[in-house]
């Protein structure tokens, strides 16, 4: 595994982060900063935040108050390039196959020549467990099928910062821990890795860190998956059952 | 794989400033969205189902073969090639809502501007088809022979199409996080589309019926083409962006 400390850059920072949807705010004034090489686990009941603050350490939500660092830059832009993003829906063209998909994907990226692309892109399909020759279009896919192209999408530009938003519903868990393994497996090479999920078994032991999250807010960040004592009791009482 | 292939989009890479860049993503998201098409024809069958419909009731409503049907057929065309447009323009941005793949795109370092224009570009292509096999139904239903020279009508009609598809692109963007879209595209799109549609209708009829000359319409349709995509164009971004 490579070093955390070695890296005194966060490879992700939020400072006094909100975010309000009208009167409702999902995420209050959290500031965190999470250091790289890490496998985050991000954890909490349906409506704590989760999902929010992935997708504003994705840029894809502006905070309403404070601002987020990503690799050591606040301009979300200039990290794009650097960033994989896994969300709950698909993000697939449901018409095109795995391998078309990703080819597209890659070219946003700008990944070199179409050999070159093509050749990364069989490679991240294989990774995940599928095969790249298959001429289906990902919407006669499995579930399942498609949440692993939808992480081989995330993973075609080889990011050094992975967002996951669920990315284990509906994978067997035979696939679901193949997935999991090979997130360590990037992890260990350098890779910054938030996993947003309700399946802390999966990652009870590949996890570096548990962040703990309700009512929009950062309660907790633990070495271990035990969850916190809360006020409100055993608020993660539910899913936290190894 | 250690990152290299993110990075080396840095800078000079996927983020605008590179002109050859540029075009390779939009060509590789046009060749996408033909794709789709080609797989779905979600837009092309209703647009010429649609525009079908338009023509074959306007000639039952009016006498196709009276004399005055000349000065009639540049607004039934053109009317007939506006609604059917818009059913395209939903249909190109719904594909991108589905799975939120729009998300995939937003979060990648590819500038939106690559993304409007192969939108654009394609839209263009589509309603273009459409025209191609219209023109000759409405010449046949409406007994139509221009007495100006058909290149002018040629001009109006790319002039005219343009102005529809890059306006119908940007506001099919901008309307598409509202709840009820379909309605909300034609709301904002016809108003501005209107000193459009009358140039390209005087245009066409001045050329059908050899009247008057429809050079004053066809530079205002250049000029509106002009305007309206630098402004799309400018303020694409942040429409994309928005949340």
């Amino acid at each position: 595994m490579v070093d955390a400390t070695s890296n005194p850059i966060p490879a992700a920072a939020l400072r006094a982060v909100s975010k309000h949807f009208g009167r409702f705010a999902a995420l209050k004034k959290i500031t965190a900063e999470f250091a790289p090489s890490r496998l985050y686990v991000v954890l909490g009941e349906n409506g704590a935040g989760k999902s929010t603050m992935l997708r504003t350490l994705a840029g894809l939500m502006r905070p309403t108050h404070g601002h987020v660092e990503l690799l050591g830059s606040s301009d979300l832009a200039a990290a794009r390039p650097r960033l994989g993003y896994m969300a709950h829906p698909s993000l697939l063209y449901d018409e095109l196959s795995a391998l078309e998909n990703l080819q597209f994907f890659a070219q946003l990226y700008g990944m070199g020549s179409p050999a070159t692309t093509e050749a990364r892109c069989q490679e991240v399909i294989r990774m995940v467990g599928l095969d790249p020759t298959l001429q289906r279009p990902v919407g006669q896919y499995s579930q399942g099928m498609k949440q692993r192209t939808s992480l081989a999408r995330a993973l075609v530009h080889d990011p050094e910062l992975l967002l996951l938003d669920e990315p284990f519903s509906n994978v067997d868990v035979q696939s679901a821990q193949a997935m999991v393994g090979l997130l360590g497996k990037m992890r260990d090479t350098g890779k910054t890795i938030f996993v947003v999920t309700h399946q802390l078994p999966l990652l009870a032991s590949a996890g570096d860190e548990f962040i703990w999250m309700t009512s929009g807010q950062i309660i907790a960040r633990t070495a271990e998956p035990v969850p916190p004592q809360t006020a409100a009791g055993d608020a993660f009482g539910s899913e936290v059952r190894l | 794989m250690n990152g290299t292939t993110g990075n080396s989009t840095n800078g000079n890479g996927a983020n605008g400033n590179n002109f050859g860049q540029l075009l390779n993503l939009v060509r590789a998201s046009l060749v996408k969205d033909l794709r789709l098409e080609w797989r779905s024809k979600d837009a092309i069958n209703s647009m010429l189902f649609f525009a079908l419909l338009v023509v074959v009731i306007f000639s039952f409503s009016f006498d196709p073969t009276a004399e005055d049907s000349r000065h009639i057929a540049g607004g039934i065309l053109w009317v007939a090639f506006l609604f059917a447009a818009v059913v395209a323009l939903n249909q190109t941005w719904a594909r991108e809502m589905r799975n939120q793949v729009l998300d995939a795109f937003r979060v990648s370092p590819a500038p939106p501007l690559a993304l409007f224009l192969s939108k654009v570009l394609a839209n263009f292509l589509f309603v273009g088809i459409l025209e191609s096999l219209m023109a000759p139904l409405f010449v046949v239903f409406y007994n139509l022979n221009s007495v100006g020279p058909v290149y002018q009508l040629l001009i109006t009609g790319v002039l005219g199409t343009w102005a529809l598809v890059v306006n119908g692109t940007f506001f099919a963007a901008m309307s598409l996080r509202t709840r009820s879209r379909e309605v909300m595209l034609p709301l904002i799109l016809f108003p501005i589309s209107i000193p459009a549609v009358l140039a390209m209708v005087q245009a066409t009829t001045a050329v059908l019926t050899g009247e008057a000359s429809p050079r004053f319409w066809m530079t205002l349709l250049g000029v509106y083409d002009v305007v309206f995509t630098l402004v799309c164009v400018l303020l694409f971004e942040t429409v994309l962006q928005a949340e």
